[in-house]
């Protein structure tokens, strides 16, 4: 069964009708709008939240539950929400909740290595047309095997950063040490396999810790052992059917698409939970290989995974020539497809200037303000810049649009 | 409550294939003795019937293709990609070989800045000898590339299309401001290829096509979509094209030919090029990265034919469509303790 995106039709018909406008809108048919897009939450109708309106409330969250679900790593003011996909391609609506980047630390780095790469994670952010662009978890790996290492390292991770954490070792008890070092931050663990799902699910059922599922390019064993976590009680689950760097690279591509095809297509719910990757395999694939080479590796294998519906990733570096194209693509790919970026229209001033300051004026599509903003601020320019409303379009298409013109220009001036 | 599942539940999985109902046509770029050229090889991109890796591991009938861009005069070329290329910016025929031989280019894009009425204005003989040149130096098929001027290039590429017959030389490209029709009647009469070029509108793109069909076989047509720079409207680029690619396969015949990508572009992007803080540096990597990454993207959407310009980024892209062309499965085994991997 094919899930589509609910039409406001759909969801009107489910609406009061009464048009009490309680929830700030006009009229039911306005909120239903809002609301399939994104824009109104449900809970804003008052009436639908009286009891004898659960059924009807009950069939509108299904109606318009993701048809990949949203699971919430962390606590508080720190989570980070991954999935949650209305869409199978970004030009149907707009992605939601950008691919998560997690940087791995391991417990055999020394304190001083691990608080360092810790404190490159949390200050890595770039500012690109008024977003800031940012990585957004840590990763942190057994390589011992050792459950007390494993917890002290956590220690110190979750003492030196409020980041999500993804807690990533094979062995039940290593997870579960290194729980008792975050026992309510609600972190990913990593993985559930056919040989220790059990464990692994009690642990994520004791912690209320959303449970990541590895079956390596096997997606019928991936599917068992949803249907099984799933039986066993878990809500939260994240399935990561392999990443591969070189043989099997195809398999990966496949295999993510046909996990997102079974979600939206087939209306497949086993597979309709957030997908990970692993970039970080390019330091594993070969001995002694050069850094650079792994950086870059794990970068454009993280780029295809970003744009084949990946909701989060584990990488090794922390180098920002590689990762900068990378957040500036997930930025891309994540950005709203139905309107242009915009900035507010009106008067910016750059230094202090006076009245022998020189006057600019540019477009309100974000890309021009910006590339005009920096370019000012880098020169540190004394100038008024006043911003038209061209409607979001660059200075060529809006000249030629008839939407920057001498007389639009004047009025902003005035 | 439920009880806990004792043992794993196991349950059946099939991948389900999904038929689409038109194929992308395939177009021959280059054209050997046997063929009526003087190639050493044709190349033949296009006749997917699926959105790339939706039903396979793999391409499937053809690989994507490279070409590198060459100039016919010195230009002006971001530091990283100069640094390559330095020995040869005035000499198109030595930088053909260099692009084919070291580089591994499956084509080459032989750019005639130089016939620009605002640069040189030089004329299309010299554009004519410059094409001589590059064809006797190398034996890829050769895309032509015009310097931007509707009416110029229409001379240019008459010139050319006439002289080399029967080459099916790829004319990047025929734009809307031309005279569509006398384009279409050279390069049906001396055998050459269209690229249809249109600035990211499927409306506009179908609506060039149409006006070629009236004279030119769509197996001689390839289109491109215009691709921006990452982080300057490639989401625009990217969500063009996938559209474009799933709407031909879905049954918009307009819209079902090869797709080629200008990812040279990338290097519009200030990031590709500038000089950056210390911590994002260097840019001898950033940049070509930035291609790169432009590049993937839009491999994912089924682009057939990359027109690029760094060589890292081209050797990069190479492994990865060689990788994928191969199909080879993953073994579960080679990935499995990246948990536990040090680094």
């Amino acid at each position: 069964m094919v899930r589509k995106k609910p039409s406001p039709i759909d969801v009107y018909q489910l609406l009061p009708k009464t048009n009490c406008g309680q929830c700030g809108e006009q009229s039911c048919l306005a909120f239903a709008t809002k609301v399939v897009s994104n824009e109104a939450q449900l809970e804003k109708c008052a009436l639908l939240l009286a009891e004898e309106q659960e059924r009807t409330r009950r069939r509108l969250e299904e109606m318009l539950r993701p048809a990949v679900r949203e699971v919430i790593v962390g606590v508080g003011e720190h989570t980070v929400k991954i999935g949650g996909k209305l869409v199978m391609y970004r030009h149907e609506f707009t992605y939601t909740n950008p691919t998560a980047i997690a940087i791995d630390v391991t417990d055999d780095m020394s304190e001083e290595e691990l608080l360092d790469r810790v404190k490159r994670v949390e200050d890595f952010h770039f500012e690109f047309i008024g977003h800031q662009l940012k990585l957004d978890m840590i990763a942190v790996r057994s390589t011992t095997d050792e459950p007390e290492k494993f917890k002290a390292t956590t220690k110190k991770v979750v003492e030196n950063t409020k980041l999500p954490i993804i807690l990533c070792s094979l062995n039940p008890q290593v997870i579960k040490a290194g729980l008792a070092a975050a026992a309510e931050l609600r972190p990913v663990l990593y993985a559930a396999t056919e040989h220790n799902w059990k464990e692994m699910a009690e642990l994520a059922l004791q912690h209320h810790c959303p449970l990541a599922v590895s079956a390596p390019n096997n997606l019928k064993l991936l599917k068992s052992l949803v249907k099984t976590l799933l039986e066993y009680g878990i809500e939260n689950l994240v399935l990561d059917p392999g990443t591969f760097l070189t043989e099997g690279l195809g398999d990966t591509l496949s295999n993510f698409t046909m996990l997102r095809r079974s979600a939206f297509e087939t209306g497949d719910e086993l597979f309709g939970f957030p997908l990970m990757g692993v970039p970080m395999i390019a330091w594993t694939q070969e001995k002694n290989v050069h850094e650079d080479v792994a950086r870059w590796k794990e970068a454009y294998l993280a780029a295809m995974l970003i744009v084949r519906f990946a909701d989060i990733i584990v990488m090794h570096n922390v180098n920002g020539w590689a990762l900068l194209p990378l957040v500036t693509l997930r930025q891309n790919i994540y950005t709203d497809p139905r309107k242009p970026m915009t900035v507010q229209a009106g008067l910016k001033m750059f230094g202090n200037p006076n009245e022998n300051s020189p006057v600019m004026f540019t477009t309100n599509f974000a890309l021009t303000y910006y590339t005009v903003a920096s370019d000012l601020e880098s020169a540190k320019t004394e100038a008024y810049l006043i911003v038209v409303d061209t409607c979001g379009i660059a200075v060529d298409s809006s000249v030629a649009g008839r939407r920057l013109t001498a007389e639009k220009v004047a009025s902003a001036l005035k | 409550m439920k009880t806990k599942p004792a043992n794993s539940i196991e349950v059946d999985f099939a991948r389900p294939a999904k038929t689409y109902p038109v194929k992308i046509v395939e177009v021959k770029l280059g054209a050997t003795k046997s063929e009526g050229g003087t190639r050493g090889k044709s190349i033949v991109v296009g006749g997917e019937n699926a959105p790339a890796f939706t039903n396979s591991r793999t391409f499937a009938p053809h690989a994507p293709v490279i070409a590198l861009d060459i100039f016919d005069m010195k230009v002006s070329l971001p530091r990283a990609v100069k640094m390559h290329v330095r020995e040869v910016l005035e000499d198109p025929a030595a930088w053909a070989k260099l692009a084919v031989e070291k580089f591994e280019a499956d084509l080459v894009t032989v750019h005639l800045v130089s016939a620009d009425p605002l640069i040189k204005d030089t004329s299309p003989k010299e554009a004519v000898k410059t094409i001589e040149q590059v064809a006797q130096a190398v034996k890829v098929p050769l895309i032509v590339g015009g310097c931007g001027d509707p009416k110029k290039d229409m001379d240019v590429f008459e010139a050319i299309a006439e002289t080399f017959v029967g080459e099916r030389f790829l004319l990047s490209s025929i734009t809307r401001d031309m005279d569509v029709e006398r384009c279409a009647r050279f390069i049906e009469r001396f055998g050459h290829v269209a690229l249809s070029f249109t600035p990211m509108n499927m409306n506009l793109a179908r609506d060039l096509n149409r006006r070629l069909y009236e004279f030119l076989p769509r197996e001689d047509i390839v289109m491109d979509l215009t691709t921006a720079a990452l982080g300057y409207g490639l989401d625009y680029a990217f969500s063009n094209m996938e559209r474009a690619r799933l709407a031909a396969l879905a049954g918009d015949a307009e819209l079902a030919h090869p797709m080629c990508s200008g990812t040279t572009n990338a290097w519009a992007a200030r990031e590709a090029w500038m000089e950056m803080s210390a911590e994002w540096e260097p840019r001898e990597l950033r940049g070509p990265l930035w291609e790169l990454t432009t590049a993937l993207a839009l491999l994912l959407t089924g682009v057939d034919l990359f027109m690029m310009m760094h060589p890292a980024a081209v050797k990069a892209l190479k492994d990865v469509t060689q990788q994928l062309a191969h199909g080879l499965p993953g073994k579960a085994d080679r990935i499995a303790d990246w948990v536990c991997a040090k680094t």
